[in-house]
């Protein structure tokens, strides 16, 4: 097993990391959050010491597997296209709007 | 005040015709108006002519056979959806949030003909055990309104101690409703993950979140409990387990069953005082005729890793989809304590990193399991403190993010496991300040937590002890 070293996290890291989870670090902010971020990161690497060769790995317990329904439409639980669009703080004609995603 | 009295004496008074449905709902304004100044539990307050229109139906309505918690008012921590009434998650991403549909429970409860109050403050979404991480304002002590409530679920347990409604739902992903209820004196249940269904409940952790009853005795969760408990066809999730009657069988004896006391969890870092305070209730079991037996948890201190890591890998993933096109507000209204979750595990799923992080937390998240089933093999229950410490000042916890998620140790190990737990008031520091125990069992053992904590509530009063506040 490979034991990795409490990582250093530099303001390029954390602007990475921000930029993958589509956030915005502030300049401002930028110091702090390394800080931050790499006090928590180097605590909760102390996973690497934790010996689990032959485990494996658990994503959900509620022991269910392959739980369906009858493939139907619930009318009930449709939406109107007004209250669909009823929180949406940009709309036209009926639709939401979106920022482009493609360059002319 | 009415509403001080347990569910069971609210139904039997309203049956009676002691008093009215209209009386309860005019008891639960007023004691917020004049409490909640004082501690900012409430994000948004029903119209008080809605709420009084509910219960002058259920005072019309009422026959013998109505359901227990037939208008009976009660709250809910803001991370439920509620058609018509806003929804924030204590977050200006859904400041202005209007649902167009119900959670589950909220459904439940009102076929049940219980009448919602109002939606309660919390760490946004779900992310501090303090809440104040919050953009409205940090939720205040009522035993010491310069202290925290706990969190993420601090309005419902404040509700509950200052008797603002005669129950809470809360949701609990490491704590949140074991936390605030042992900082404020209440009963709080954390069910088998599955016992309840999370169908619109906001989510924080998918796999660990459970949605649950925060009341002021054991009795009281019982009833809450087996109202909310069930299948649901919305969340694949959910237990198809047949629902028991909790309340019916709370009264059972429990001569003979065996609590456990992990050794591991009395020893560094636990605030003597609420060593003390635990050390006997297990006294008082003991005397009720429980047998008492040490175990070994030995994993125990691997459990903020594992934790710290699944948990803001699955809130990283289900708070993507906040991005204000459908509903809400943009990403730049995230507190940074969310950011942090976020990043932190955008991080840990990250290339390169998902191996040595997510993946390696998902195997310690197995070996939790097995820890807990082998504890649990040889008793029914584990006794555990639920704070190691009373509820620190504000300002405190949210100011030092490390310190913030270490505080979370005694209740972050049983949500990867989805184990329930009972949180239960134990006693008070020398400053009056409330000390919570926690009971934690085998999955689905519900019925046996609640059971030895309504014979352990009969037999004390810690429970019944309310902040100065009220009066």
């Amino acid at each position: 097993m490979v034991v990795m070293k409490s990582p250093l996290i530099t303001p390029q890291e954390v602007q990475k990391v921000a930029k993958l989870a589509n956030l915005t670090i502030s300049p401002k902010h930028e110091e702090k959050f390394c800080e931050q971020f790499a006090s928590v990161i180097d605590y909760i690497s102390k996973i690497q010491t934790l010996n689990t060769s032959d485990i494996k790995e658990t994503s959900q317990v509620t022991g269910l597997t392959n739980v369906f329904r009858e493939d139907t439409i619930d009318k009930t639980r449709m939406f109107t296209q007004e209250a669909a669009l009823l929180n949406a703080k940009r709309k036209h004609n009926g639709y939401f709007v979106v920022s482009a995603v493609f360059e002319e | 005040m009415v509403l001080n009295y347990s569910i069971k004496d609210l139904h039997e008074g309203l049956t009676k015709k002691k008093f009215s449905s209209v009386d309860l709902v005019k008891e639960s304004f007023a004691t917020i108006e004049k409490i909640n100044p004082k501690v900012n539990a409430c994000i948004t307050t029903r119209l008080k002519k809605d709420a009084i229109e509910e219960a002058k139906k259920c005072d019309k309505e009422r026959h013998d056979d109505s359901p227990i918690l037939f208008g009976i008012p009660f709250v809910m921590k803001d991370s439920y959806i509620t058609k018509g009434i806003r929804t924030t998650a204590a977050s200006n991403v859904l400041g202005d949030f209007i649902p167009p549909y119900n959670a589950t429970v909220y459904e439940k409860l009102r076929n049940a003909g219980a009448i919602l109050i109002a939606k309660m403050n919390m760490d946004a979404w779900g992310h501090g055990g303090s809440t104040e991480n919050t953009d409205f304002g940090p939720v205040c002590n009522p035993f010491d309104i310069s202290r925290v409530a706990g969190g993420s679920g601090g309005g419902p347990a404040v509700a509950i101690a200052t008797g603002m409604a005669a129950f809470a739902i809360g949701e609990d992903t490491g704590g949140s409703i074991r936390n605030p209820a042992s900082w404020c004196n209440v009963t709080g249940l954390k069910v088998t993950y599955g016992r309840v269904s999370r169908y619109g409940c906001i989510a924080y952790a998918s796999s660990f979140d459970t949605v649950g009853p925060t009341a002021k005795t054991a009795q009281d969760c019982a009833y809450v409990l087996e109202t909310i408990a069930g299948r649901d066809q919305y969340d694949a999730t959910c237990s198809q387990n047949k629902v028991p009657s909790y309340s019916k069988q709370i009264t059972g004896d429990i001569h003979g069953f065996i609590i456990g006391i992990p050794k591991e969890l009395f020893q560094k870092g636990l605030d003597n005082e609420i060593k003390d305070a635990v050390i006997s209730a297990t006294k008082t079991f003991e005397c009720l005729g429980v047998q008492l037996k040490e175990v070994s948890m030995p994993l125990f201190d691997y459990g903020i890793p594992v934790y710290y890591l699944i948990a803001p890998s699955e809130t990283s993933s289900n708070l993507a989809r906040f991005d204000g096109v459908r509903y809400g507000n943009d990403r730049t209204k995230f507190t940074e304590e969310t950011m942090r979750r976020i990043m932190i595990g955008t991080y840990a799923l990250s290339a390169g990193y998902y191996d040595a992080y997510y993946r390696k937390a998902q195997k310690g998240r197995t070996l939790f399991i097995h820890e807990y089933e082998k504890a649990l093999s040889k008793c029914d229950a584990l006794i555990m403190p639920v704070m190691s410490t009373p509820p620190p000042v504000i300002g405190d916890l949210i100011s030092d993010p490390l310190k913030n998620y270490l505080a979370d140790a005694y209740t972050i190990t049983q949500n990867p496991v989805g184990v329930p737990s009972l949180a239960f008031p134990c006693g008070f520091t020398k400053s009056i300040l409330p000390i919570g125990a926690q009971l934690v069992g085998k999955m689905f053992s519900e019925d046996i937590l609640l059971q030895l904590v309504y014979h352990y509530q009969k037999k004390t009063d810690w429970h019944t002890r309310k902040p100065y506040i009220i009066h």
